[in-house]
């Protein structure tokens, strides 16, 4: 049996715990999903529309905020009284917070990031990328099951996650969750200061990346963005770097995106920016490295030295 | 306060990536290294934090020789010592023995406060941090994006997904996973590079390998998926392609 941990918050299934019950159906065998919370029927009677033996619901006080302690402890003894072959989980921020903790304490493997699965039904083996996208990597996990799996967001489909005949059954699991264990104190979570500029609505962006090399090169790009009618965006090193303002970053910690041109100069393809702009109707990649896994999205791709295909860009554009 | 800061020496971004005979790894002999970007922000922020509270900061890597050159430069910005657990086989370990490796390493000398980055940019397991915090007992705290030290214990600002923050307190001793963009770096300067060489590197030799938790069979360039047309020609005749394509087949422009 495959346990699938499902993500919530405030009552609000994460849509990505749907593409790692898709990964665990693929993977065979039967699955059953457990959600962790205070006051998550909603969540459970969602859930059970998959195709899963049944969904397991842990309801505590202690777990109405996400702690690392509350999830490692709580999964724990869940884990014990299941036995199962793997746990599948989707690849969040909450996810690689308390996760690698979790394996550790029950010394299992636990493989990050996953993209794929090869041959599902006999050793399983699975790909993830390594060198920030780069190169793929296909690993095995060693040692006692149950083996930990975390899949990488929008790499297996929500949609392709099969749903049952009927509604599974849910059950409510009684472990006792010890608050005074918890050494995490959490506050409410929050917006930074308002947002200047909203690019969900933007028609047309031209992001720029580390191959900018410097903050003096932006005027190009803006000089760009001027002759398309684009507003200008960036890759989190940029915006690390205080070159572009946060709210102008793209990517998993930044705006998500949807134009109908997305322009990216000098931009990897990170998978944390793709999850951001892979929206996009139209993409467009300029990097002078022809391995850059963004080629992979573009639709159209010119392999060479910005700084020179953008000048003949607004170039051409102003003729 | 008593920090100990984690650092990986990756090999730089604009090497270009070659496959080793056997194929489960980089060929890596003839690669220029770097410090792990989010690592070089953990150091800065324990600078900080040392700075603001007095105390001494520790760098530690897992890795083969080489490595040693990443704790230099850490030291030239102003570490105080560092520890080298050296090990050929470190370079391209799993998550798990590298965190035994550097639980030994640490865990005798109590600090008060362990700094990694969130993620490697080799193998990127984005784990080591988290189990090592596990090893050690400590409580964790990921993704960080500010940290301030209060009575007792840590204020930290976690960052979460799409824009969204949180502050969380957690008691010492503890381990904080730091993000990219915390800081702005500082750089070594003259004087901390001649201060550095006579500062100490304490080389550690790490005990029988714990078994791997995950085994790598291969490596390679992931297959293209989606069909790029890619633009050939001059940059301006590229240009003239692509302004062409946007306007007649895409018409994303006017
Ligand atoms: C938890 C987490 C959250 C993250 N959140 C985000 C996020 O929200 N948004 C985000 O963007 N990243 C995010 N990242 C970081 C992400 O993993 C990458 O590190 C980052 O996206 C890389 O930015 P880049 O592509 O600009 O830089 P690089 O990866 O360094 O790529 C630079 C590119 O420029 C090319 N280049 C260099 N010079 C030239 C030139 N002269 N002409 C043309 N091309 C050139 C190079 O070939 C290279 O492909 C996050 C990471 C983590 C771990
Ligand atoms: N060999 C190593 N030596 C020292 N620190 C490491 C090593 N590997 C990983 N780390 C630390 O753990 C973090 C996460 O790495 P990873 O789990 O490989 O993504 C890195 O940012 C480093 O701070």
């Amino acid at each position: 049996m495959i346990l699938v941990v499902a993500e919530q918050r405030e009552g609000k299934l994460n849509r990505a715990s749907w593409e790692a019950i898709a990964a665990a159906q693929h993977a065979g065998g039967p699955v059953k999903i457990a959600v962790l919370g205070s006051a998550v029927d909603a969540v459970a009677s969602e859930l059970a529309a998959a195709e899963a033996a049944e969904v397991i619901v842990v309801d505590a006080p202690a777990l109405e905020q996400y702690t690392s302690d509350g999830h490692v402890m709580t999964l724990a003894a869940l884990i014990a009284e299941e036995q199962p072959s793997q746990v599948f989980l989707p690849h969040t921020y909450q996810t690689r917070d308390f996760a690698p903790a979790l394996a550790a304490r029950l010394q299992r493997a636990l493989i990050t990031d996953v993209t794929a699965l090869k041959a599902p039904r006999g050793a399983m083996v699975f790909v993830r990328p390594v060198f920030q996208g780069k190169m793929s990597a296909e690993v095995t996990a060693e040692g006692p099951s149950p083996h930990f799996v975390t899949c990488q967001i929008g790499a297996f489909r929500a949609d392709a996650a099969k749903r049952g005949s009927a509604p599974a059954s849910v059950r409510k699991a009684a472990i006792d969750v010890d608050a005074s264990k918890i050494r995490q104190k959490p506050e409410a979570p929050f917006k930074e200061a308002k947002q200047a500029v909203d690019l969900s609505q933007a028609e047309r962006i031209v992001a720029v990346g580390r191959g900018i090399k410097a903050q003096e090169h932006l005027e190009v790009a803006e000089q760009l963005a001027q002759a398309l009618g684009a507003e200008i965006a960036a890759s989190r090193p940029i915006c690390d770097a205080g070159w572009l303002p946060m709210d102008r970053q793209i990517g998993s910690s930044g705006q998500t995106v949807a134009p109908k041109l997305y322009l990216a100069l000098g931009i990897s393809g990170a998978i944390q920016h793709l999850v951001g702009m892979k929206g996009a109707r139209t993409i467009v990649a300029i990097n002078k490295d022809p391995e850059a896994p963004i080629f992979e999205i573009a639709d159209y791709g010119i392999e060479g030295d910005l700084f020179e295909v953008v000048p003949a860009l607004i170039a051409e554009l102003k003729k | 306060m008593k920090i100990a800061v984690c650092i990986k020496q990756v090999v730089t971004r604009e090497w270009q990536l070659r496959v080793n005979d056997s194929k489960t790894w980089i060929r890596d002999q003839d690669a220029s290294f770097e410090l792990n970007e989010p690592d070089a922000y953990a150091l800065e922020e324990a600078l900080r934090l040392k700075e603001k509270h007095s105390g001494e900061v520790v760098v530690c890597s897992a890795g083969p020789a080489r490595a040693s050159s990443v704790l230099r430069e850490a030291l030239a910005r102003g570490a105080d010592r560092a520890i080298h657990v050296e090990a050929d086989a470190l370079a391209s370990a799993d998550a798990f023995a590298v965190a035994d490796a550097l639980a030994a390493a640490l865990r005798d000398e109590k600090f008060d406060l362990v700094l990694t980055g969130l993620q490697s940019d080799d193998q990127g397991f984005g784990q080591v941090g988290v189990v090592l915090a596990e090893k050690l007992g400590m409580p964790h705290a990921t993704i960080i994006m500010e940290v301030k030290a209060e009575e007792g214990g840590l204020r930290v600002k976690r960052e979460l997904e799409g824009g969204w923050f949180q502050w969380m307190t957690l008691p010492l001793p503890a381990l904080l996973t730091i993000q990219s963009g915390i800081n702005q770096l500082r750089y070594a300067t003259l004087k901390g590079i001649m201060a550095a060489k006579k500062k100490e590197i304490r080389k550690v030799t790490p005990s029988a390998a714990a078994s791997p938790a995950q085994k790598m069979l291969a490596i390679h360039f992931p297959e293209k998926g989606k069909k790029t047309q890619m633009l050939p020609g001059s940059p301006a005749e590229a240009a003239k392609a692509l302004v062409q394509k946007l306007r007649e087949d895409a018409r994303v422009i006017q």
